[in-house]
Order: C-alpha cells, then structure tokens, then sequence
C-alpha cells in the first residue's frame, strides 16, 4: 500500500495496473492507478523493474568497458550517453578531443537527437490513438539506423566513440546519403505536422493536458524538453557551451504552458533546429583535411589521476549527466549518472492528479521516460 | 419456387455475403492501412495476400476455446454470441438491390420489407451494447470492465443523434420503410439536384455519419477497445473464435451502417439522371442494381478504413460533450428545419 493511497480519501475506487506490461507503458515501468470512474485519483509509481545495477557495473569495468553498458541507458538515442560518459572522463584526464572527431560526435548525436524525439512523437500519437505518423517517422528513424549502421556496425546500442575521440572517419558518401535523409526527414516532419499538429481532436487531446508552471517544473528538476516546454530558456548547448556548439546558430525554443501539445511542438521543432546543427558540423568538417587526428593522445589503459568531474550534456531527453570519481587505478572509483528521466518522472503523480485516464498516457508519452534511464 | 424457397435463399445469401463482406474488410483494412502508412501490408497468401483473411479465419477456428479461470463461464461466451447475432440480423431490413426478375416472378432485393425497417435497425443495434457489455462484466477484468462501460454509455449517448437523423428521414420519405425510402430517391428535385437523401437532409447526414461511427467503435470513438489505455478495452481476455466473433461483428456492423448509409442518404441503387430500369433487361436490371448498391456501400467501407488511419482518438469526457452537447441539439435543429419545410411546403 503507498502512500498515494492513504491519502485518498475517498474509498470509492478501484484499482487498476497500468504496467509494468500494459501496450503504453514505455519499458518496464509501473503505475498503480487509482481511478473513480474515468478519473484518475493518484497513482503510486514503482520503478526499477529495469534496473541493472549500471552504475555499480562501472566500478568493476575499465574506463573503456564501460562504453557498451551507457548505450543501454537511454536505448533511443545511445550515442548521447556514449558522448556524454566520454566527454567526462576526458574532463577528469584533461584531455583536448581533436576537432574532427568532436565535428562527428556532434552530427551523431544531433542524428541520435533527432532519431530519439522521432520515437517520442510517433508513439504519442500512437497512444492517442494516431497510427500513422508513427510510420511515416519511423521509415526516417531507419534511415538514421541505417546510416548508424553504416558507421560502425552498431545500430541500437552504437557503442559510438572512444575516450579522446572517435573510433573512425565518417563513411565517404555521407553528404549524399545525409542530403537523402534530411529530404525524407524535413517530408516526414512536415506530413506529421499536417497530420497532427492543427488537427482538432489532437488539440482538444494534447492542449492544457497535464500542464506545469515553470516554478513548479524547475523545482522537480525538469530539464530539457520538458522544462523548454514551461517556457525555461535552458539548453546545455547553449547556456554552458560543450564541445563546439558555441560555433552553431540554432535556436531553442520554447513553450508557453508545459502542457503536452507544448512538449510534442518543442520536440517536432528541435529536429529541424537539429538539422541545421548537422548541416554547420558537416560544412566545418569538410574544410578539413582527411588526414585529420580522430583521437587525442590517450594511453592504451586509461588510467585519469585522482579525483572527481561532473559533466552533463544536452541529451534528448534533457541534461545527462556523469559524475566520476577516480582513484587513479583503471577502474572508477564511483560513477554516478543523472538521468533527466528520474527527475522527471517524480512529478508524474502530481501532473495527472485529477486528469482522466487517457490523460495518464498522453502525459507518460509526453514526458518521454525511458525506463533504461530510469532505472539505470 | 415458391415464397419460402425464395425467402432462405435471400436469407442464406445475404448471411454469406456479409460474411465474405467483412472477411474481404479484414484485408482492406490491413492492406488499406499499409498503402496509406507506406508499408505493403499481408502480400504473402495468395494474389495480393487475398487468402489472408482466409489464413486469419482458419487460425481463430483451430485456437483453443480458452476462458480465464475467474471469467464467468456463461457470460464470457455469450457476450460475442449476443454481439455476432445482433450484427448479422440487423441486415435483414436493408435492400442490396432494387429487384430482379426470374421466370416473370419478381422478386426483391430485400430479407424482409417490413414497413418499421428503420425501428428494426436501431432495435437490433441497441443489441450491441449487450455484447460489450456482457463480455466485458464475464471476462471479470478491470480493462474489460471499463471497457464494456464506456462502451454501454457511448453506445447509448449515440443512439439518441442516430435516431434524430433517421427520423428527419422518415418525415421526409412520409415512411418508415426502407424499401420505399429507397424508391423514392429515383429522379430529381429543384430540376437539377438528384432526389438523395443527402441532398434533403444535409445536416442530417453529417449528424448520422458521426455517430454511426461511435456506433461501429472506429476511430476516432474507438475508446471501448483503446489499445493504448486498455490493452484491449472488452475483449482483453478473449482468443480464438470468441475473438473472432467480435472482430467479424464489428466488421459486418461496418457494412451494415454503409448500407443504410447508402440506402437513405444515397440513392440507394439509383445512379442519377439514369433510369438503369429503361435501358436493361429485367435480369440485367437487377444484377446492376445490386451492383451499383455495392459499389456505393464500397465507398463508405473504405471511408471506414481511411478515417481510422488518419485521426486520433477522443477522450471520454470529449466523446460525451460531443454526443450531448453537439449532435442531439444539431439533430434536434436538424428535426424541427425538416418539420418546418415540410409544413410550408405541402
């Protein structure tokens, strides 16, 4: 028995599981519904049916195995996690990433941004009840997955990068193949658009569901999307410059009420500003030589000096961060992450207070809470 | 051949031809649904996965009857046999044709002409809700439960918007017999609009159009099974041919609400400004109308199966405002503009 549920007063409801198997929920996720009728009293929400035990995993792997095992937590867009875990222990070494390498993380993980926001969009429109934009974006994610593939063989998990830079070059013909894709990409998001964006029934079903005020948002810790969607100007990129992003014109932009119609427009306008970071990365890269460094000089066996980083990027999702501690040997001493999900998901009890059922899957959809990075 | 002979041959024959109907549905809808997801959809059995629903019906025939240990075991079967036997009588009252002539007997295109066809339609359909809600209570599951109750309260909140529309009709045709409605949209009026129900009663088509789809369960009003919030709505617990009934059910509901669709608003088998009956054999005659009535009812099948693949899905609370606080009053209005006309008019 939760807590929710002592602090119903009410004994007139019932009790219905929406998971951890249920066609909405997004992996392994839990929600004990408490509903009178069609509305939703409270719900008590139990994760961790996914947990791995990840951060403990690093503290047996070297510095290097420990790539494979970030893939698997946000599993929808892994190259951010790749990034993120390599760019923090390239804080703790103090180590300069040549540009070439850095000009590819970027385009990747703009690609995995996209491909990540692409899976948030389709499937709540599957959860309302909208089937096909999901195909019409999807059929674009497997062109992402394609050219992943094509990179490095990889195309869910990517194991992307190494730590001082990127395992190797882009693939010869990628503007080609990257002009393709931005072609099917800008149709699909434009169709999407049409299909959904100002249709009535997807209005009256997204608009004024769930919102958050800004406050309330910043003090659950939202970050990313759903913190944009508040109408919170915050994007890593932008406000603490990583990598190259300093270089980039993009914008971010923002919503007005938090409230899922505002989510799913931050997101369908945050692949099209990803596909102009792309755009610059490429042009910069192509100015350089081929026989630009890939990788900084690191040693065989990364062994960083003692002592502790925090870096976070701009992931998907939102700010995902790593925390490292080292002890000098060639495992962590202590590797914490910081998921946007779990911040997030905290106030999923609060915002669907009082809402209707259907409500409860627009907003989990919405919120994009992927349970790898939940429960870590 | 006398009456009877004639009779279960109408019988036997419409039976079939829903049922073909709504097994060739089945493959419409994936195949329809894959061309307008730019996917190919069942391509394997037979000429463009024709035999499919072939495969599909062979499959639910040979699944184990299974019924959940705490589902009630008389409830749980009778749910889809109350649904499929509702679907499949509800057709009794609508022509597929005009008539046809064999050995100079004439024989109609039509089960049963009674002269209340139009209160036989919304009886038998009213039937409906005791499917869903039958299964729904004897599958004693939550997502069926709730189910089976949003199904009972959109089922009846529709009814009322369906019967409005069909009585506008009835006032306009001076009948309540569909195969006098139906003859009566022969020719033109104002001198160049055909003489459809369409054209009569606009507000009341778009009145009836709706809620015949919250009264077939599609999308957009397709809460009852909502995939996404539960599982399967009604027939979460069920498999096999329980399932399948429910699934041919829903299917067969589809034809039927295209026929009366076409039979009141469409002319039925008429083609306007053409008197098909001055041009052809009496044989002839009635094998075009049958047609023509088919290809008409073709049209809203995949109607249908369009608007299910283009838009989302109502919320409940939605799906009540519209009911209530839309359709009726624009029924109601659409009642007394029709009452109105036709008093100063004849």
């Amino acid at each position: 028995m939760g807590p929710v549920k002592q602090r119903i007063a009410s004994e007139d409801y019932v009790t219905i599981n929406v998971g951890p198997s249920h066609p909405a929920m997004h992996g392994t996720l839990r929600a004990i519904a408490y509903v009178s009728g069609e509305t939703v009293l409270g719900t008590d929400l139990e994760i961790g049916y996914l947990h791995r035990g990840v951060e403990k995993l690093g503290e047996n792997l070297t510095y290097h195995q420990f790539i494979p095992i970030t893939d698997r937590l946000n599993y929808c867009s892994a190259i951010a996690n790749n990034v993120a875990y390599e760019m923090a222990v390239e804080k703790l070494m103090g180590v300069e990433v040549p540009v070439k390498a850095q000009l590819i993380r970027i385009i990747m993980t703009e690609l995995s941004r996209i491909a990540d926001h692409i899976v948030l969009v389709g499937i709540l429109g599957v959860d309302l009840g909208a089937f096909t934009p999901f195909f019409y974006l999807f059929i674009q994610r497997e062109e992402i997955y394609e050219i992943f593939e094509w990179y490095n063989g990889a195309r869910l998990t990517n194991t992307f990068g190494r730590i001082g830079g990127v395992e190797s070059d882009l693939p010869e013909d990628f503007e080609t193949r990257w002009h393709e894709l931005k072609k099917g990409l800008e149709k699909a998001i434009d169709e999407t658009d049409k299909l959904l964006t100002h249709n009535r029934i997807w209005m009256d079903r997204t608009i004024g569901v769930t919102p958050i005020s800004a406050e309330d948002a910043l003090s659950w810790g939202f970050t990313g999307p759903c913190l944009r969607a508040c109408g919170v100007k915050r994007d890593l990129r932008k406000d603490e410059p990583y990598s190259l992003y300093s270089q980039f014109d993009f914008d971010v932009p923002t919503g007005k009420h938090g409230d899922v119609f505002d989510r799913y427009m931050i997101r369908m306008i945050e692949m099209q500003e990803s596909m102009k970071i792309i755009d610059q990365a490429f042009d910069l890269y192509k100015q350089l030589g081929p026989n630009e460094p890939l990788m900084a000089k690191v040693p065989k066996i990364i062994k960083p000096p003692e002592g502790e980083v925090y870096h976070a990027i701009e992931s998907p999702n939102g700010e995902l961060g790593f925390y490292i501690k080292s002890d000098g040997t060639d495992k962590p001493y202590r590797i914490k992450i910081r998921p946007p999900c779990y911040m997030i998901f905290q106030a999923f009890d609060e915002l669907i207070q009082g809402e209707m059922i259907s409500d409860l899957i627009a907003c989990l959809s919405s919120l994009n809470i992927i349970a790898g990075e939940l429960d870590r | 051949m006398n009456e009877w002979t004639i009779a279960i041959i109408k019988v036997v024959f419409i039976w079939s031809w829903t049922l073909l109907i709504a097994t060739i549905m089945t493959w419409v809808e994936r195949r329809g649904s894959a061309l307008i997801q730019d996917r190919l959809g069942p391509n394997i059995a037979g000429p463009f996965g024709l035999f499919q629903p072939l495969a599909d019906g062979i499959k639910l025939f040979t699944k184990e009857e299974f019924a959940p240990k705490h589902a009630h075991k008389i409830l749980f079967t009778l749910g889809p046999v109350l649904f499929a036997i509702q679907a499949f009588s509800a057709y009794a009252v609508i022509p597929f044709g005009d008539k046809i002539v064999i050995n100079a007997k004439e024989i109609v295109l039509q089960v049963a002409d009674v002269n209340i066809g139009f209160l036989f339609v919304l009886a038998v359909g009213s039937l409906a809700v005791y499917g869903f809600v039958v299964g729904g209570w004897g599958s004693n599951n939550k997502y069926s439960l709730l189910g089976g109750l949003r199904a009972t309260a959109q089922l009846l909140s529709y009814e009322v918007p369906l019967g409005l529309a069909m009585l506008a009709v009835c006032m306009t045709y001076g009948s309540f017999s569909l195969r006098e409605i139906s003859l009566d949209q022969a020719g033109t009026f104002l001198g160049f609009l055909p003489n459809w129900g369409i054209f009569k009663q606009p507000l009341g088509f778009l009145v009836f159009i709706v809620a015949a789809y919250a009264e077939a369960n599609r999308v957009p009003f397709d809460l009852p099974e909502a995939e996404s919030e539960l599982v399967a709505g009604y027939h979460t617990e069920y498999g096999g041919m329980r399932l399948g009934l429910y699934l041919f059910g829903e299917y067969v509901n589809l034809y039927t609400l295209s026929a009366l669709m076409v039979t009141i608003y469409f002319g039925a088998w008429h083609i306007p400004y053409v008197d098909m009956s001055s041009y052809l054999g009496p044989l002839a005659y009635g094998i075009v109308s049958f047609l023509v009535f088919f290809l008409k009812c073709a049209f809203f099948l995949w109607l249908f199966v369009w608007v299910r693949w283009t838009i989302p899905r109502f919320r409940f609370d939605q799906l009540m405002g519209l009911g209530w606080k839309s359709l009726i009053p624009l029924g109601l209005l659409n009642l007394f503009v029709t009452a109105f006309l036709i008093q100063i008019t004849v």
